[in-house]
């Protein structure tokens, strides 16, 4: 389920971790005292995550039957998967989620960032708070908010269309739905993503910008030729978190299920059908498969967007 | 690019130094900062008005009588009492699950950055392969394996999961490389002291900013946690407010409903307040932490 290459090709991202490698490497080769500080992670984590990992591949090859009982099946779990339409019709939608979603949050972060960076802010620091602050809301609560919110009986959106008049807000509609789980979602994590790229301008070194000053370069030009490169990295990292967060994309349609019911079916996401498909129906076999599957596709997209991503910076 | 002269230079460099502020910039920046504030003011409205006036009055403004005191009230009174007992159960999912997951990911990222060690390569592959795997994808496979162990609805199908923060660990691991000199812990050496003891007496000292930037994220993590208590756990008495909050939501409909919806907005207040609280007071450490990355360089 792990690819070897990529956390390796991540490491060497940092630019600060190669150096210390080369640092270490004088020392003795045959060391074990540094297990003494990563053997209680370790122990957890096989038991957490690779126990886990290894258990749903060993479910996904059986199934159980009402005559015959489990079988091991091969990868027939596999093949019904592929040819589900209800996992297929999940799993488009993730994808149209991912690709409108994560470009329009980044790019707001990115935006935010670099205006908070850009010291031409008066009170930068309360624009920081303040937009990382929904970040500290559990999401089940900022769904609730923005679920009462978006109800045309109590919330803003009726107050907006009796204002207008007609029902032009209509979130709980099939066209729109999408677009009302996607702004909750960009709500919660646009001010998370905004201090990762922050952090990271924190960084560049004064020298650079007076440098920079001193051939003349503007607030444009320093902002393409110092600080974006110097955020690939921020950029990577923030863009392969956003993936894995719409294909895991849970939360919100499940909670907002209860609200608008007739709109969001029991496999509106792969995680939904997953997880209905082991609580409400007893398929584990085959909700096992399927969280198996939305696993593979987010480590080998995240690992495209880490390749890109170094090439980019060889360049 | 042409040669700058003198004045141009000086005017320049004193621009970086205190360069003025721009209209336009605090008026973009402030409409951002509306849409994030938002939802927080109408939560924060809308839990002083009875269920009555929460229909048909403008969200954010108040309306009817005040009852913030009296919904707070009900909140910790209805169904016996239950919200102390989920905010309780929050509590300790937070401290047992937070901070273990602050300490493991701590005492790992520090001997990834500071020591060679056989099996090193494939602790980094298979970590940090483990943060492209979904959390969510685990825990349906989580369950079943927990449920044959017999550990599903008890606090540890909560806490033990949440000991695992592959993110903590790259950032402590990336902290420490550059915030803990090689060359103190060698002095260190000569001078005898064991591993444990240089790591608790002088290099913990130089990764708090870090620690504490793992342990905000893994308590929002924690206290957020929504999945795993919804498959985890059936008992009401061991539900964390998240789980306690959206059944409240959903007894508004199907049969026999009775909706409380002045209640799931109080409660929703009360569940934020103490994480924005711990997030603004960790702040201030936190922000010490990126001008002391930031100076660094």
């Amino acid at each position: 389920m792990t690819t070897s290459t990529a956390p390796l090709a991540g490491a060497r991202q940092g630019r600060g971790i190669a150096a210390s490698t080369v640092q270490e490497r004088r020392r003795s080769p045959r060391d074990w005292r540094g297990w003494i500080f990563v053997g209680p992670f370790m122990a957890v984590f096989a038991l957490t995550f690779l126990a886990p990992v290894l258990y749903s591949l060993f479910l996904s090859v059986f199934q159980t039957k009402l005559i015959g009982g489990t079988q091991f099946v091969g990868l027939d779990n596999y093949v019904q998967a592929f040819t589900d339409p209800k996992f297929l019709e999940g799993a488009g939608r993730v994808t149209l989620f991912l690709a409108v979603q994560v470009p329009v949050m980044l790019t707001l972060a990115l935006a935010a960032a670099l205006a908070i960076d850009s010291r031409r802010l008066a009170g930068a620091s309360f624009f920081r708070i303040g937009l990382f602050l929904p970040y500290a809301v559990p999401g089940v609560v900022a769904v609730l908010m923005w679920g009462f919110i978006y109800s045309p009986r109590m919330g803003l959106t009726g107050n907006i269309n009796d204002l207008l008049g007609a029902d032009v807000l209509a979130p709980f509609s099939p066209p729109w739905i999408l677009v009302a789980i996607g702004n909750i979602v960009t709500w919660e994590f646009v001010g998370y993503n905004m201090l990762i790229f922050y952090a990271a301008l924190r960084t560049i070194p004064e020298e650079l910008y007076e440098a920079a000053a001193l051939d003349g370069a503007g607030q444009f030009r320093t902002v393409r030729s110092i600080k974006l490169p110097a955020l690939r990295g921020a950029i990577t990292i923030a863009t392969i978190f956003s993936i894995i967060g719409s294909f895991q994309l849970f939360n919100e349609p499940n909670i907002l299920r209860s609200l608008a019911p007739s709109l969001i079916s029991t496999y509106y996401t792969p995680n939904m059908y997953a997880y209905n498909l082991s609580f409400l129906g007893q398929q584990v076999n085959y909700a096992a498969t399927i969280a198996i599957v939305m696993g593979v596709a987010t480590a080998v997209i995240a690992y495209v967007v880490q390749l890109r991503g170094m090439r980019r910076e060889q360049r | 690019m042409t040669t700058p002269t003198l004045d141009r230079l000086s005017e320049r460099s004193s621009s970086w130094l205190a360069p003025r502020s721009s209209k336009l910039l605090t008026a973009a920046m402030s409409l951002f900062v509306i849409y994030s504030l938002l939802p927080l003011a109408w939560l924060t409205i809308s839990s002083t008005k009875t269920m009555d006036s929460l229909f048909g009055s403008f969200g954010l403004w108040f309306d009817g009588p005040f009852a913030l005191f009296q919904n707070i009230h009900d909140t910790f009174v209805y169904q016996d009492g239950i919200f102390l007992r989920w905010f309780g159960n929050t509590l300790l999912y937070v401290v047992l699950g937070a901070g273990g997951a602050t300490a493991l990911a701590t005492l790992a990222g520090y001997g990834l950055a500071k020591f060679v060690f056989p099996g090193k390569r494939g602790v980094f592959a298979v970590v940090l392969g483990a943060i492209a795997v979904p959390g969510t994808a685990l825990a349906v496979p989580t369950f079943l394996m927990f449920s044959q162990m017999g550990l599903t609805n008890t606090i540890w199908s909560i806490v033990i999961p949440s000991l695992i923060s592959p993110f903590g660990l790259y950032l402590i691991w990336v902290y420490a490389v550059d915030s803990v000199p090689t060359e103190l812990l060698e002095a260190a050496r000569v001078d005898g002291a064991g591993e444990l003891r240089t790591f608790f007496t002088i290099s913990l000292r130089l990764l708090v900013p870090g620690v504490v930037t793992v342990a905000l994220f893994s308590i929002v993590a924690t206290w957020n946690n929504y999945f795993l208590p919804l498959i985890m756990l059936s008992d009401p008495n061991l539900f964390p407010l998240t789980i306690g909050l959206n059944q409240w939501n959903q007894q508004a409909s199907g049969i026999g409903s009775e909706p409380v919806f002045n209640l799931v907005i109080t409660g929703s207040l009360l569940t934020i307040v103490p994480i924005i609280i711990v997030f603004l007071y960790l702040q201030r450490y936190w922000q010490s932490g990126l001008s002391a990355g930031s100076v660094k360089q």
